[in-house]
């Protein structure tokens, strides 16, 4: 056994409005540059729909992930070394820009200029990519529920493979009663194709954390992880040359901080914790023969931190003792593993995905409250998850491999918990039944309730800092995206003035500042600044220590 | 006595730009690893790319690979194994002259995607122009001598004379004699085979250097730990040598300034 540790998220998709503010706020901080204007690190797509590139879920097309080949071992799905080198002139098998979007802005600027005239002037589109006049005709959400999905959702991989395996002629009007939202960041998969398929060697996984980023020195751009990545997740930036991905908000991770999208998300849908894990099995565990049993070999990597062998293994491999501690009270940990109400998404592209969804209940409480049912009385509603077989077979494509009954399970603990606390909200005596019936006791049942419903910042986000003995090697290593004019470029101040001296790293500069002022009993963080005070993180409040130079007598 | 003009040509310019070709690639290796990438055009057009890539790609291997045998290997060798003049010389021709062809048709097809699609053709700086003209040059003029040992007898037999005289550069004792004495067509395309390597480390072409075999012997996943990575590459790297190729912030300076540009103008 060899310890690792991870940081994973999960998402817990019936609290999503799908608002898209986790999109555009990660947009705002990682992607808003030239070369990138099609990139969304964090998108959210409208279930049924075609998601982000359009049905990059085809894998008979795109070919990403891994399969097993004849003899049971793991191979990626666009073949094998020699294979991808002799194809790397071309790459034939990955999105062009018209399956993601032209990326577009407007003319702004004939609002000003236009002559006078009894027109009003109107700002044209105009594409970023040619510069020339262009017709918006989709984006990264243009199927969105309020978009436009009527009419769309039909071409939906998902659907389709329901849709050819039915018997009977499903209607589309009946699947769109169920709908819902998934966003999607990498998956910073435990066992990722995208690393894997890369020719140089560019992608890498943090051991410390698990993180996987892309070298951004060592990327030649030879593309083959925008295939090798099932869930399209790898982006090319076209002005660089370089591929560019989720960085888990790396910076942020490193000081405590959950990520940009976590931190901003409406819904606080979003949990981040750690998971403790046994790099050795993870090849066999992604190597386990029917897809049905990936998201159980998945679970079963992942170590039980309250184990005295695991924390004494764990202590071997030099984890430190507070993420040990950490794991003991990952959110994440308590949803997939404790609860088991947590599942990857599409194990069966077998990375092992480490960014998991609790999935979505409230379509059919909706469904069952229009229909003019007590959508929460527990009879009605554990009936409706046994009756209704295409959001269980739907959502089982997405997060089972198609296993239907691992859905029912979680939608029935999703279910049991709904009725059984609606007997505590309503004063009423609550019925051990309903939780026996999903093999969870009141009490778990209220942990559960606890953590996915009222759970405050610090018990949805668990994040040790990282262990930096010596911090200038608290480093973001060669991926970061701070290049010129990329969104880390801060100013630095050393000796022999602006830009001189050792550059000071993004994560300790602006984040670290920040986790104090935020985390601080006085709003000015008095008490924690210490030494220099960038002004960019100043915000106008009182004068922290550090803004004037130190009086004499202090 | 050769004359100066073969002494510059076949005896000082192939060091210069050895020495260009060597020294550019490390300071570029050193300064300038964010730039260093093939600055794929996939993601803009890939129904030609998937036809001329690959045909460009494996044809100028292939060239490369017949140059190597032809410059390295001494006609006195082959002829000892038995191989007769005249049938390495068919096929040497047949071989090189499809791989030329290939790589030609490769290439012109690149140049005219490049040409007539949109994105590809904003994407494309002038350092890109500028090699195109050399590469190309380079290429045709190889064809060229081709066809002329084809088809012209007078002209003389490179491994008699452009061989020695590229191998003899190797032990610093260049045989400028053998050169001079070489046909017109060679010495063109030699020249412009020279300057096309003396800009090689300034141009996109330095992706040929990493082409990536160490894939083959590399471990699928790949670890790596914050604390063993000595320094902090990532964080600010030192100031580049010079701007990194086509990282400049197009849109901003070039698309939207465009347009207001235009606006404004009307
Ligand atoms: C030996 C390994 C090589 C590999 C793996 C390789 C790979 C590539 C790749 C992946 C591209 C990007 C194509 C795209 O997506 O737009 C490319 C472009 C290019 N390569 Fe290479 N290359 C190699 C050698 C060479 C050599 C020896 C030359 C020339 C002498 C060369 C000249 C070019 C040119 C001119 C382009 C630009 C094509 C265009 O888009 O117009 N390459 N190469
Ligand atoms: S989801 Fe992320 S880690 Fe997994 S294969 Fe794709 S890019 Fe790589
Ligand atoms: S911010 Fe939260 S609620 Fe809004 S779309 Fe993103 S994940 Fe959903």
């Amino acid at each position: 056994m060899r310890v690792m540790a991870q940081v994973a998220m999960v998402m817990t998709l019936d609290k999503c409005i799908g608002c898209h503010t986790c999109s555009v706020t990660c947009k705002q901080t990682w992607t808003n540059r030239a070369g990138t204007e099609y990139v969304w690190f964090n998108n959210v797509e409208t279930r049924p729909g075609q998601g982000y590139p359009r049905r990059y879920e085809d894998q008979d097309r795109w070919r990403g992930g891994w399969e097993l080949n004849r003899r049971g071992r793991l191979k990626l799905k666009t073949g094998g070394r020699l294979n991808r080198l002799a194809s790397i002139f071309a790459s034939p098998v990955q999105p062009e820009l018209a399956d993601y979007y032209e990326p577009w802005t407007y003319d702004y600027a004939s609002l000003v200029n236009a002559p006078a005239g009894d027109d009003f002037p109107v700002a044209r589109p105009k594409s970023l990519i040619t510069g020339k006049d262009t017709k918006v005709s989709w984006s990264a959400n243009w199927d969105d529920d309020l978009g436009n999905s009527v009419g769309t959702d039909a071409l939906d991989p998902v659907l389709e493979k329901i849709r050819r395996e039915s018997e009977d002629k499903i209607k589309l009007e009946y699947e769109r009663t169920f709908m819902f939202y998934l966003p999607r960041i990498c998956e910073h998969c435990l066992n990722p194709s995208c690393m894997a398929s890369c020719p140089s060697g560019a992608i890498y996984k943090r051991e410390e954390d698990g993180i996987v980023l892309v070298d951004q020195d060592r990327c030649r751009g030879w593309r083959q992880c925008i295939t090798g990545c099932p869930y399209k997740k790898i982006y090319f930036n076209h002005k660089s040359g370089k591929a560019e991905k989720c960085t888990f908000c790396y910076p942020r991770i490193e000081v405590g901080l959950p990520t940009v999208c976590a931190e901003t998300c409406v819904g606080r849908m979003r949990f981040i914790g750690i998971f403790l894990y046994d790099v050795d099995k993870v090849t066999a565990a992604a190597s386990t023969p029917d897809p049905k049993d990936l998201y159980e070999a998945q679970l079963d990597l992942m170590l039980d931190p309250n184990d005295p062998a695991v924390v004494a293994a764990a202590q071997r491999d030099g984890i430190p003792q507070d993420w040990i501690d950490a794991a003991r009270r990952s959110p994440v940990y308590a949803l997939a593993k404790t609860f088991k109400v947590a599942l990857p998404l599409h194990p069966e592209y077998r990375t092992m995905p480490m960014v998991w969804y609790v999935p979505p209940l409230s379509p059919i409480v909706d469904l069952l409250t229009e229909q003019g049912h007590d959508g929460e009385a527990p009879e009605n509603l554990f009936g409706a998850i046994d009756a209704l077989r295409i959001p269980i077979e739907y959502l089982a494509e997405l997060f089972t491999a198609g296993d239907t009954g691992k859905i029912e399970d979680v939608l029935h603990k999703l279910a049991a918990m709904r009725s059984y606390m609606r007997d505590v909200t309503l004063g009423r005596p609550t019925d051990e039944s309903i939780a026996e019936a999903v093999g969870m006791t009141g009490g778990e049942i209220q942990a559960m309730y606890r953590l996915m419903a009222i759970a405050k910042y610090d018990e949805r986000y668990v994040i040790p800092n990282a262990h930096l003995e010596d911090a200038h090697n608290l480093e973001e290593i060669g991926c970061s995206l701070d290049v010129e004019g990329g969104p880390g470029m801060g100013g630095q101040t050393g000796v022999f003035g602006e830009g001189s001296g050792r550059p000071q790293p993004v994560a300790v500069e602006n984040f670290a500042a920040l986790r104090d002022r935020q985390t601080a009993d006085d709003p000015t963080g008095n008490s924690q600044l210490s030494g220099r005070v960038n002004l960019l993180n100043w915000d106008g409040n009182g004068t922290p220590t550090g803004l004037f130079p130190a009086k004499k007598d202090d | 006595m050769p004359s100066a003009l073969d002494i510059a040509l076949w005896g000082v310019l192939p060091y210069l730009c050895i020495v260009v070709l060597i020294l550019g690639t490390i300071w570029r290796y050193r300064y300038d690893q964010f730039g260093w990438t093939t600055r794929s055009s996939q993601l803009y057009e890939s129904r030609l790319l998937r036809i001329g890539s690959p045909l460009f790609h494996f044809g100028i291997l292939a060239v490369a690979g017949g140059h190597v045998i032809g410059l390295i290997i001494p006609e006195s060798w082959t002829t000892a194994v038995g191989v007769s003049d005249h049938a390495y010389h068919i096929v040497a021709l047949a071989t090189g002259g499809a791989a030329g062809l290939a790589t030609l048709c490769g290439i012109a097809l690149l140049i005219w995607r490049r040409r007539r699609t949109g994105p590809v053709f904003m994407a494309t700086s002038n350092n890109d122009k500028v090699m195109y003209v050399v590469l190309v040059g380079a290429i045709a003029a190889g064809l060229a001598v081709t066809l002329f040992s084809v088809f012209d007898h007078s002209i003389s037999n490179y491994r008699e004379t452009v061989s020695p005289w590229f191998r003899s550069l190797w032990v610093l004792h260049p045989d400028i004699q053998a050169m001079a004495a070489a046909s017109l067509p060679f010495k063109i395309h030699a020249v412009w085979g020279l300057v096309l390597f003396a800009i090689w480390p300034f141009t996109r072409l330095v992706h040929a250097f990493t082409a990536p075999i160490h894939y083959l012997f590399r471990p699928y996943i790949v670890y790596r730990s914050r604390d063993a990575h000595g320094g902090t590459p990532g964080a600010g790297a030192p100031r580049r040598g010079w701007e990194p190729i086509g990282t400049r912030d197009a849109a901003r300076r070039g698309t939207a300034a465009k347009t207001t540009e235009k606006r404004s103008r009307v």
